[in-house]
């Protein structure tokens, strides 16, 4: 078991005071090296989840167990020690960094986490998503789908135990879209990588092992409902 | 990839600002040498010609700064006389008897040896006329024992030479009293050499000329002293200038109200087949140098004492008074402008903070991607303290070399003016204080931006 989520609930406040609760989830496991998409309505709070489970954002209650250590005992700096060893993160909108080349944006990945400095991974990583003639150019001079490439590329750099994608192709044309998945997938396999990945699209869900319906998990979503 | 090279990138990315804020630095830097530079120049050129040779400097009352200065260094206002008779006083042995009969004149208790005799076997009083021009420079009448006892560097040990030429002498067959010795600087800039005849120009220098001629017979071998700048002419021919000598009326009113006797004699001078000397009581000296004999001047102290109880004059220690003033006037003007010089890098510093800090939102999205990646908060506000501190030491890095570049072109310019050397290495002590000085500046000018990204909410900063 990689991840166990337990009881978790957030709420935000509203700008005329008062809170809203977006998330009460009763329970979430995933197995190591397992992979699930996570479905769900846009502002059902995939995000939010996916933050909590990344230790950016805490959890009101709950409970959330990220390989045996219990994220919302730690501190702020602890849960920054444990996302930088042990998950890697894809962005919905891929948040690069804009001064740094293609080659320093993977090495980033890798400098904040155990301090490795291994440019051969960083360059194979590259490599393998079809940017090894592209190390040294900076994500302006990258099309839209190189781009995500790198940010893929970036959130394996630390060898992590588990990866979150946040709708890793929403900003990416068809043809790029299944490459980027197919990327994303057998990587996670080769290395034993447990992935949360958060689509709205039924189609990539369905080549998933494990399909995971927010509305199911979220308690909030089922009160709406009713 | 370390925090230095991504404290870099930032820097890269925000451009012509980090630049402009370098530049602003390397401007408080290159003042902050520079002036530490003068300061230096300026300390050293007086403590090293302080030493002088002799320990005290007597004159008429008044300001014993301002004695000095105008004897040591030929600056200020020339200061009142005193009788040549009272030069005498400072005569070894029969010196002062000697004196009288050689050059003539009336004095005052002619037969008894000199007030200050007992303290001077072994040792020297040399006199000085002042109050002439040559050019923009001083001139300075005096006796040929000026650099035959006098000596100059920064141990007191060096003695005078000729580039060309020889001392003057006190009369020779074919300049009579009339020979000149001047300085190199002063030949220099006047173009006069050995053999060029030279009139000084009385009080001031436009002041007219006095007609008598003075032969060049020396030029002075370059020292770094006050002396380069100055022409050394014959007292005895200075004395039979225009206006050097004290008019009769003068004389006879101030023998009158001192209401005591004067013997009289009618000098050698004649006799021993020599121009006629001007009697001593028209004789008058603005300083006397002297070195009092002893064993490194143990009579000085004791013979300052006595001189000053004395009404007629004063004796001020020149070391004393060039100390004094350093310390008094010099010191904390280089002090006031090594404070404004530092305001200058404070305000740098604050250029840097206010440049880093408006650059804060644009970079909030930057820094939540970097700590979703991992980085810690405290790595965070490491990066942003490292792109201040990097800022800092590269405007500081170029402002010492462009101050030190500075102060390397002036320095043929310094060195003829003041005989002191500043290469581009020339490092002031308190140069070492610089670099932690900035590091330490830049670090309390990063807290802020760096704090402000410390707290930065990830989840919210984060376009996901
Ligand atoms: N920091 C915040 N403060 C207040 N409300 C927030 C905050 N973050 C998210 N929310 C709210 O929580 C809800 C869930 O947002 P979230 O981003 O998790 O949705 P999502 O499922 O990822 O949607 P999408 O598919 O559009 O990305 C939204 O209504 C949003 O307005
Ligand atoms: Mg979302």
């Amino acid at each position: 078991m990689i991840l166990e989520v337990t009881n978790i609930q957030k709420s935000f406040p509203l700008p005329g005071g008062g809170t809203v609760q977006i998330l009460d989830v009763p329970q979430l496991k995933v197995d190591s090296g397992e992979q699930t998409v996570l479905l769900g309505q846009s502002g059902g709070g995939k995000t939010t989840l996916l933050h909590i489970i990344a230790g950016i954002t805490t959890p009101d209650k709950g409970s959330i167990l990220l390989d045996g250590i219990e994220l919302t005992k730690l501190s702020e700096q602890g849960r920054d020690r444990v996302r930088a060893a042990k998950l890697g993160y894809v962005f919905q909108t891929f948040n690069l960094l804009p001064g740094f080349t293609a080659l320093e944006n993977v090495r980033l990945g890798m400098t904040f986490g155990n301090g490795k400095h291994d440019i051969t991974r960083a360059t194979r990583l590259l490599e393998r998503v079809g940017l090894g003639d592209r190390l040294h150019y900076k994500p302006s001079q990258l099309s839209v789908g190189q781009q995500q490439r790198i940010s893929v590329a970036r959130a394996l750099a630390n060898r992590p135990r588990l990866l979150l994608a946040d709708e890793p192709t929403a900003n990416v044309d068809a043809a790029n879209q299944q490459k980027i998945i197919d990327l994303i997938r057998e990587t996670c396999q080769e290395e034993q990588i447990a992935l949360i990945m958060v689509t709205h699209d039924l189609k990539l869900a369905q080549q998933f092992p494990r399909i995971e319906r927010l509305e199911d998990l979220n308690r909030v979503l089922q009160a709406v409902a009713k | 990839m370390n925090l230095l090279l991504i404290a870099w990138r930032n820097m890269q990315q925000r451009g012509l600002s980090s630049w402009l804020t370098i530049f602003s630095m390397a401007l408080g830097v290159t003042l902050v040498v520079i002036v530490l530079a003068i300061s230096g120049v300026v300390t050293e050129s007086f403590q090293r010609n302080s030493s002088v040779g002799y320990n005290i400097i007597v004159g008429a009352k008044g300001s014993p700064l301002q004695l000095t200065l105008n004897t040591v260094f030929y600056l200020s206002r020339p200061v009142e006389n005193v009788p040549y008779s009272y030069f005498l006083e400072f005569q070894p042995g029969t010196g002062r008897q000697d004196a009288f009969k050689k050059i003539g004149g009336r004095m005052h208790e002619a037969d008894r040896p000199g007030r200050y005799s007992r303290y001077m076997a072994g040792g020297f009083a040399v006199p000085v006329c002042l109050g002439d021009y040559f050019g923009p420079f001083r001139v300075v009448g005096t006796t040929p024992d000026f650099f035959a006892n006098l000596r100059y560097g920064e141990a007191g040990d060096m003695e005078y030479k000729f580039s060309e030429g020889r001392n003057f002498q006190e009369y020779s067959q074919e300049n009579g009293y009339f020979e000149a010795v001047i300085g190199s600087r002063a030949a220099s800039e006047m173009k006069v050499k050995v053999g060029d005849k030279v009139s000084p120009s009385h009080g001031n220098p436009d002041g007219e000329g006095h007609g008598e001629k003075f032969t060049i017979v020396g030029v002075l071998a370059p020292t770094g002293t006050p002396n380069d700048r100055a022409l050394f002419i014959n007292m005895e021919g200075f004395y039979w200038m225009d206006k050097h000598s004290k008019p009769l009326d003068e004389v006879a009113k101030a023998e009158k109200e001192s209401g005591l006797t004067y013997a009289e004699t009618p000098g050698t001078a004649e006799s021993d087949g020599l121009p006629a000397k001007l009697p001593i009581h028209q004789r008058e000296v603005t300083a006397i140098l002297v070195k009092p004999g002893g064993e490194s001047g143990i009579f000085a102290a004791n013979m300052e004492r006595t001189i000053n109880e004395n009404l007629q004059a004063q004796a001020a220690s020149p070391v004393r008074e060039i100390a004094n003033m350093l310390s008094m006037f010099v010191q904390p003007v280089q002090f006031a402008l090594l404070v404004l010089t530092i305001m200058v890098c404070l305000v740098s510093a604050i250029a840097i903070l206010v440049s880093i800090y408006n650059s804060m939102s644009e970079r909030r999205r930057d820094i939540a991607v970097m700590r979703a990646l991992g980085a810690r908060r405290d790595v965070v506000l490491a990066i942003i303290l490292a792109e201040s501190v990097l800022i800092a030491v590269a405007g500081g890095v170029i402002g010492w070399l462009l101050g030190h570049g500075i102060s390397a072109i002036a320095s043929p310019w310094v060195e003829d003016q003041t005989g002191i050397q500043v290469g581009f290495l020339t490092i002031n002590t308190w140069e070492w204080m610089l670099i932690p000085g900035i590091v330490l500046l830049a670090i309390g000018a990063g807290l802020i931006p760096a704090f402000s990204a410390y707290r930065t909410d990830v989840s919210r900063n984060l376009s996901a």
